[in-house]
């Protein structure tokens, strides 16, 4: 079911200010991991969707990078009719309460609101979750369970089960064909499962959310470690499946290159959040996990997931996380709401602060060296380059750094495939619909681009998925 | 590996410890081999397929549990098991030394790691310390089997803690060399010293030592005098033991290097023990309050 037409064109839209997201209060929530943002009810929805003007030309749609038919789900909340719009977004999406948590629509769709241009665009993103929460609430039976495919007798197995993992999976089984998703820990999800928090997204909805994947028929194997346990080859070959899709993210965390980053105390935002997250070290004893849990934190860098890092810092109970960034919040590539949470939760900002050295005593981190810097000339990146104020270190007292500095490619799947085309910095090279130098395979997220969001590697999973439909059918 | 509703899988809790699951890796084999060190045996058919002597897995031994690095002492490709050992030090290791054949875990991951290189070799030492003989084994195979000539020294505190020793004899060694602390044993002392005469007599041209840092260190130390390579089996802390966490690294040769992936066998030489050392006991506290706890609750009131 995939209702086009929009609300009746004769009902005169709200002009009333964007509906604000209920959210726990700052003080309350940063002492736990419930969830931060509430969600709307269903008289917030009605009213912020009543907000959309149902554009005889959308812009949204083109600002999606799934294209979700935003007009149509939209117009659906208006009519009351849950249910369709629910269909109408799995029709592009399979994990709207996900996207609806993480995606930065403020760069995408709500962007391209007509209603943007005067600073208050519709809230599709909380409007999305509305929805998805929604589905999610039914029982399993009861939830919208996107049509699957005629078998196509041809089986495909799917490297990875994080964002682009699963939408490539999800729209495989549409086009029939047998999905078997390969994931390396022992839980699934990917970044949804270890690296973003409950607080931001619960691991239940992740949960949900995969579990009517399965229903559709897609089989997921943990503990499965491709490169390791099975080559590329061997799933193309004795394992019987036609094609692979690589969506294995960019694992291997980076750190500083300065003295003092091995003493005990110096974490990857990676193994931070992995603890907590996917291991549950915040539940210790009672879950099996340690994490250590500092009283003074510095978190090195300026993305989501050092807010993601300090945030939880600061639910573990230390007094004082310093934000330690070497350019200004101007610059900083992390969603604003993402920085406006962690302001109110007291997380301190250091901005122009760059980590020359991690000191210590007894192996353990007792501060961080630190200069201030200055903004130059714009670098390559179009941002003003920070440059060191000579003369200007000083330390920051701390017992704990967590470096979250972004992530290279993992190579352990590339050296087990020497076939692979890689680029120099060790990414898969893949064209548009992500096929590869090696027949049948084809990769998608972050292996293929380098770090980027959820919702960017749902969308080269689901063109990795057309285009290797494309190809099967080809090939017979 | 496993199959299941992804739901059970995100939604366990140490509450619901393995009950109802059908995918778990079955125990086949135990054997108690000192006080507190112990034998394993798991079907895990996909991992024994690849595995290679210096190779390790990730286990885990229920839901809430931790994910731990344990090295192969043994497997079979044809039947489909692989073997390690363990000695009880903490919560989960304790928590393995109660299961029985029978029992199942429910995570075993692998094989992980680069094996280590054990051919073309001529005339090596391969040093196993303590539990560290479990890892030396396969690798003396390995070894032997691809034509070296190869010395084992087996050390341990006393007596009891000698393991594997029947095994390394069925072994076509050049020589077995048996040392422990106390002298209840082979020789009195500790590896180093027969490890010293071999590079004295110039009849070692390399040697591999595994077992605790400690060993390890005042084993490259030893051989650095003789120029006398010694590669080296780490054991640091490891999460996900794929890469991802950064948790296992080691400075070696003033480089930062991942055990997981880069190892876990480097040239001991250039291995920075005091740091590895360092960053093995950070938990120690936090495991010890974790397996308190366990105590508590368990039977066995150790």
């Amino acid at each position: 079911m995939s209702p086009v037409e929009g609300a009746s064109p004769r009902r005169k839209p709200s002009r009333a200010p964007r509906t604000p997201m209920p959210e726990r209060d700052p003080v309350a929530r940063a002492q736990d991991f419930s969830e931060v943002s509430l969600g709307y009810s269903e008289e917030q929805a009605r009213a912020e969707a009543d907000r959309c003007l149902q554009c005889a030309k959308p812009t949204c749609i083109d600002g999606c990078p799934v294209n979700i038919d935003i007009k149509s789900f939209i117009g659906r909340i208006i009519e009351g009719e849950y249910a369709q719009g629910v269909a109408v977004i799995k029709e592009r999406n399979a994990l709207p309460a996900v996207c609806g948590r993480v995606c930065p629509q403020e760069e995408q769709c709500e962007a391209s609101c007509v209603l943007a241009r005067k600073g208050e665009p519709v809230a599709i993103g909380r409007l999305e979750r509305f929805l998805g929460d929604l589905d999610l609430a039914c029982d399993l039976e009861e939830r919208c369970r996107p049509a699957v495919g005629e078998d196509s007798g041809f089986r495909v197995a799917v490297v990875g089960s994080g964002p682009a993992g699963l939408a490539c999976a999800g729209e495989l089984r549409r086009y029939g064909h047998a999905v078997t998703v390969f994931e390396s820990l022992h839980a699934p999800g990917g970044v949804l499962s270890y690296g973003i928090p409950e607080f931001r997204l619960p691991k239940s909805i992740v949960a949900s959310e995969i579990e009517m994947l399965t229903v559709m028929g897609v089989t997921i194997q943990t503990d499965a470690v491709i490169g390791a346990t099975y080559t590329l080859d061997e799933l193309l070959t004795e394992q019987g499946f036609d094609a692979v899709f690589i969506g294995n993210g960019a694992g291997l965390p980076l750190f500083l290159g300065i003295p003092g980053e091995n003493l005990n105390g110096v974490y990857s935002a990676n193994e931070f959040l992995t603890r907590v997250n996917l291991m549950r070290a915040y539940e210790f004893p009672r879950a099996d996990t340690p994490v250590w849990r500092g009283r003074k934190v510095a978190v090195v860098g300026g993305g989501n997931v050092a807010m993601d890092a300090a945030r939880t810092a600061k639910r573990l109970g230390a007094e004082e996380v310093f934000l330690v960034y070497r350019r200004t919040e101007a610059e900083m590539p992390a969603r604003r709401e993402e920085v406006h949470h962690a302001r109110e939760e007291g997380i301190e900002f250091m901005m122009l602060c760059s980590p020359q050295e991690i000191v210590g005593h007894d192996g353990w981190v007792t501060g961080m060296v630190a200069t201030r810097m200055e903004l130059g000339e714009p670098d390559e990146s179009g941002r003003r380059a920070p440059v060191c104020v000579v003369g200007s270190e000083f330390t920051i007292d701390c017992d704990t750094v967590i470096v979250a500095l972004g992530t290279r490619a993992n190579p352990l799947l590339a050296k087990a495939t020497p076939d692979l085309e890689l680029t120099r910095r060790g990414y898969i090279v893949a064209d548009e619909d992500g096929a590869t130098s090696k027949p049948g395979v084809f990769a998608g997220g972050d292996i293929v681009t380098g770090s980027a969001t959820v919702i960017l590697a749902m969308g080269a999973g689901k063109r990795a998925a057309r285009a290797i439909d494309r190809w099967l059918r080809d090939r017979e | 590996m496993r199959s299941g509703n992804a739901a059970s899988i995100l939604f366990g809790t140490p509450e619901n410890f393995s009950e109802g699951r059908l995918d778990m890796f079955p125990i086949v084999h135990k054997r108690q081999l000192s006080e507190a060190v112990f034998e394993m045996g798991v079907e895990a058919p996909a991992v024994a397929r690849k595995a290679k002597a210096g190779q390790f897995f990730m286990l885990r031994v229920a839901e809430g549990g931790e994910r731990i690095p344990l090295t192969f002492s043994d497997w079979s490709a044809e039947e489909g098991w692989i073997r390690f050992i363990f000695m009880r030090v903490g919560k989960t290791t304790h928590q393995l030394s109660h299961l029985e054949a029978g029992d199942a875990l429910a995570d075993v991951v692998g094989p992980l790691g680069v094996p280590t290189h054990t051919e073309g070799l001529g005339r090596v030492a391969v040093v196993g310390g303590g539990v560290g003989a479990a890892v030396a084994y396969p690798v003396a195979r390995a070894m032997a089997e691809s034509g070296a000539q190869v010395t084992v020294i087996l050390g341990a505190r006393n007596a009891d803690l000698i393991i594997l020793e029947d095994e390394f004899r069925a072994l076509p060694l050049r020589e077995l060399i048996v040392v422990t602390d106390d002298g209840s044993a082979g020789e009195k002392g500790l590896v180093t010293a027969p490890l010293k005469r071999l590079c004295e007599a110039g009849e070692i041209d390399a040697s591999m030592a595994m077992g605790p840092a400690i060993m390890m260190k005042f084993c490259a130390a030893t051989t650095r005098e003789f120029d006398v390579p010694c590669t080296v089996s780490l054991n640091p802390i490891m999460v996900d033991g794929t890469g991802m966490c950064g948790a296992c690294r080691v400075t070696v040769g003033g480089e930062t290097k991942f055990g997981c992936v880069d190892g876990p066998d480097f040239d001991g030489h250039a291995v920075d023990f005091e740091e590895l050392m360092s960053r093995q006991r950070v938990y120690t506290d936090l495991e010890r309050e974790s397996d308190a706890e366990y105590s508590k609750e368990c039977s066995c009131h150790l």
